[in-house]
């Protein structure tokens, strides 16, 4: 405070009580270093075995800001200080955001490729104690389960979805909008116990196929697509509906020729990611499909294994020989993961490629 | 048809077979909706019905259904209460970097980053939570339990494998923060430009800007994207399933080797080998997992179309 009021007074310059602007990297280098320093001490003297990463970058940053807050209190006044700290912690937040994302990445890729191979996708479990076998039967229950999921809920989002923005008026629409809302807020493992408590009506207590679970995540599914196509359905210019009325076509060709075209990258879009939403689902599945470790491919008869279940199932139930079994868990999460990445790419690539052409 | 006084007449549109048969279906899937929301209720009323009547001897743990059910209900609300006590400050932070302090050209692809928080599965995120977490978080429990086990929820015995209430907290927080963040974000984004412009005119420093204009337009917002994130975190199955080491305790003490368990992952665990009336007493405890779920998600909702009646920002 003394040495910048003193040398540089506040006669004229807009930089005067202004910090350089590589300070901030200065700063953050030099407590980084000391840092670094005091733990190799640490380390030499033998109070820590081995050099403590995590000790050194926390308090470093730690240091950094108090440092930093206090250069720019000294220099910039309080007001500065507090906007150079909360630019800091804001930071600090998102990196510390990313931490978890990059060490799950991480680890399920490194624990993930153990088993990775050809085997894993060609076998079931059946008969298999120990290592080797595969998770065959779960991809197949994934697929089956998710399919018929989304040929429920599709039909039904869409059209509801059509009759909110086309049609819907009054009490029903938002007696609809509003129940969409609440089913968006149900949890899982309650649409599981429904499916199940509404098969168990048809079918007697005890009851597993896969088809419940097609219900339970349809339950799940279509609260996504409504939301998705109706968002997509009133972008949908009014000037295309009423030139089409113009030209006297009838509302529902209006609807399957204009308005449907106009919106079916975004509706897709919307469906592609309600997928990827509901296909790494594991409570339902665990509770109305159960789990085996034959391959089924019949929706409507016996137990189905669905990959987020085979998952669970080999990490909590392990066997003799452990490790196989977790080995099998991880690779299973690594394939639920690539299948939910490639269905969000596919997802912005149909957005693209679908888009309304604009000359 | 006819006129009344002075009103022109109505034209109506000429309503063709395909019109009321296309009217006709969507009605139908729009009202399946609600048929489907009202079966959810009915069913599980109905299943749960013998458990909710039974005597309260034959429930498990003999003293009746609401005895069974209250540390659940305390451990789902504990549980999803911390999370949220984590993720709100963290995501209103990220929310804040994506939308006013990250680079512009940066700023989507850091919210894609994030939002793949939102896209991996809940039971990956459990063999993360108890195959890398737990263990690494150990020796920090082990510290704070020392240094700070006169605080309630510190106090000691630490457990020892990680499997704790907290872990469970810290992996429900880190989900339900890209949808805090995302619903945050978009919200920051509306603040009226000419606010913010007029407090930087103002003299403002970016971070009095934020807390003058940005905040306090997206003050609802935040609270009802934390009602939504609530609400996800007491309905998460698989990942407290996965890693917390339950019993039936109600406890505050977050570093134990007793932790009350949660509703969800109870079903989750204990339903494969239920039956008859132990089928049903899970059902019923679903039950109330809805209710609580839903008297939260209804809060939110209203918070979110109360403020868009005010702002008129939509």
């Amino acid at each position: 405070m003394v040495a910048t009021t003193d040398t540089r007074p506040m006669t004229n310059s807009l930089t005067a009580g202004k910090l350089p602007k590589n300070t901030t990297v200065l700063v953050l280098a030099a407590s980084l270093l000391i840092l670094t320093i005091l733990f190799v001490i640490l380390q030499l003297a033998g109070a820590t075995d081995g050099f403590n990463y995590v000790g050194a970058i926390v308090l470093g940053v730690i240091l950094f800001t108090v440092a930093m807050y206090a250069i720019s209190l000294a220099v910039e006044g309080p007001r500065k200080a507090t906007d150079r700290l909360a630019s800091i912690l804001v930071t600090a937040a998102f990196v510390l955001a990313l931490i978890p994302l990059i060490s799950l990445v991480f680890t399920v890729v490194t624990f993930g490729s153990a088993r990775f191979d050809i085997e894993f996708f060609t076998y079931s479990l059946r008969n298999i104690v120990g290592a080797g076998g595969g998770a065959i039967h779960a991809i197949v229950g994934t697929v089956e389960v998710t399919l018929a999921a989304t040929a429920l809920s599709v039909p039904i989002g869409m059209a509801t979805a059509i009759y909110l923005v086309e049609y819907g008026r009054g009490r029903l629409a938002q007696a609809i909008t509003f129940f969409v809302d609440v089913m968006t807020g149900i949890p899982s493992i309650v649409a599981g116990l429904f499916a199940y408590a509404l098969f168990v009506l048809f079918f007697g207590p005890g009851i597993r196929m896969g088809f419940g679970g097609a219900v339970a995540l349809s339950v799940l599914m279509i609260p996504i697509v409504v939301r998705s196509t109706e968002e997509m359905l009133k972008l949908v210019p009014n000037e295309l509906r009423e030139a089409a009325y113009a030209l006297g076509v009838p509302k529902w060709l209006t609807i399957v020729k204009v308005v449907l075209p106009t919106s079916i990258a975004g509706i897709l879009t919307g469906v592609m990611l309600a997928v990827a939403r509901v296909i790494g689902e594991t409570a339902p599945l665990l509770i109305v499909a159960g789990f085996t470790s034959n391959l089924n491919y019949d929706l409507f008869s016996d137990r189905m294994m669905t990959l987020p279940v085979f998952v669970y199932n080999q990490y909590v139930a392990q066997g003799q020989d452990a490790q196989a079994y977790i080995d099998r868990a991880w690779t299973g999460a690594l394939v639920l993961i690539l299948i939910v990445m490639l269905l969000n790419l596919i997802a912005r690539i149909v957005a693209r490629a679908f888009a309304p052409k604009i000359r | 048809m006819i006129a009344v006084g002075t009103t022109p007449p109505v034209i109506k549109a000429k309503q063709r077979p395909g019109d009321r048969i296309f009217s006709a279906g969507t009605l139908l899937a729009g009202s399946l909706i609600l048929a489907i929301l009202a079966a959810v209720a009915v069913f599980l009323i109905v299943q749960a019905l013998p458990a909710l009547v039974a005597d309260p001897a034959d429930i498990s743990g003999g003293e009746g259904f609401l005895a069974y059910v209250a540390p659940l209900a305390f451990g789902t609300v504990w549980g999803a209460i911390i999370a949220l006590a984590i993720a709100v400050p963290l995501s209103i932070a990220v929310a804040l970097f994506i939308s006013h302090f990250a680079p512009r050209r940066l700023a989507s692809a850091l919210g894609y980053v994030i939002d793949l928080l939102a896209a991996v599965p809940s039971v990956v995120y459990g063999l993360w939570g108890i195959g890398v977490l737990a263990p690494a978080i150990v020796p920090v429990y082990v510290w704070l339990t020392e240094n700070m086990g006169w605080f309630p929820l510190f106090a000691p015995p630490v457990s020892g494998t990680g499997r704790t209430i907290l872990t469970v907290a810290i992996v429900l927080a880190v989900m339900i923060l890209p949808i805090i963040t995302a619903l945050s974000r978009e919200i920051f984004l509306q603040t009226p430009v000419l606010h913010e412009e007029a407090a930087l005119a103002l003299g403002a420093t970016r971070w009095e800007m934020i807390r003058t204009a940005v905040l306090p337009f997206g003050r609802p917002g935040i609270i009802s994207a934390s009602m939504l994130g609530l609400g996800r975190a007491l309905g998460e199955t698989m990942a407290v399933a996965i890693i917390l080491s339950p019993a039936a305790v109600v406890k505050f003490a977050l570093l134990q080797q007793q932790n009350p368990n949660t509703i969800a992952a109870n079903i989750a665990l204990s339903f494969p080998e239920s039956y008859g009336l132990g089928t049903d007493t899970l059902i019923a405890s679903g039950l109330v997992l809805f209710v609580i779920t839903l008297v939260v998600n209804s809060i939110a909702r209203y918070i979110i179309n109360r403020r868009k009646a005010f702002s008129g920002a939509n």
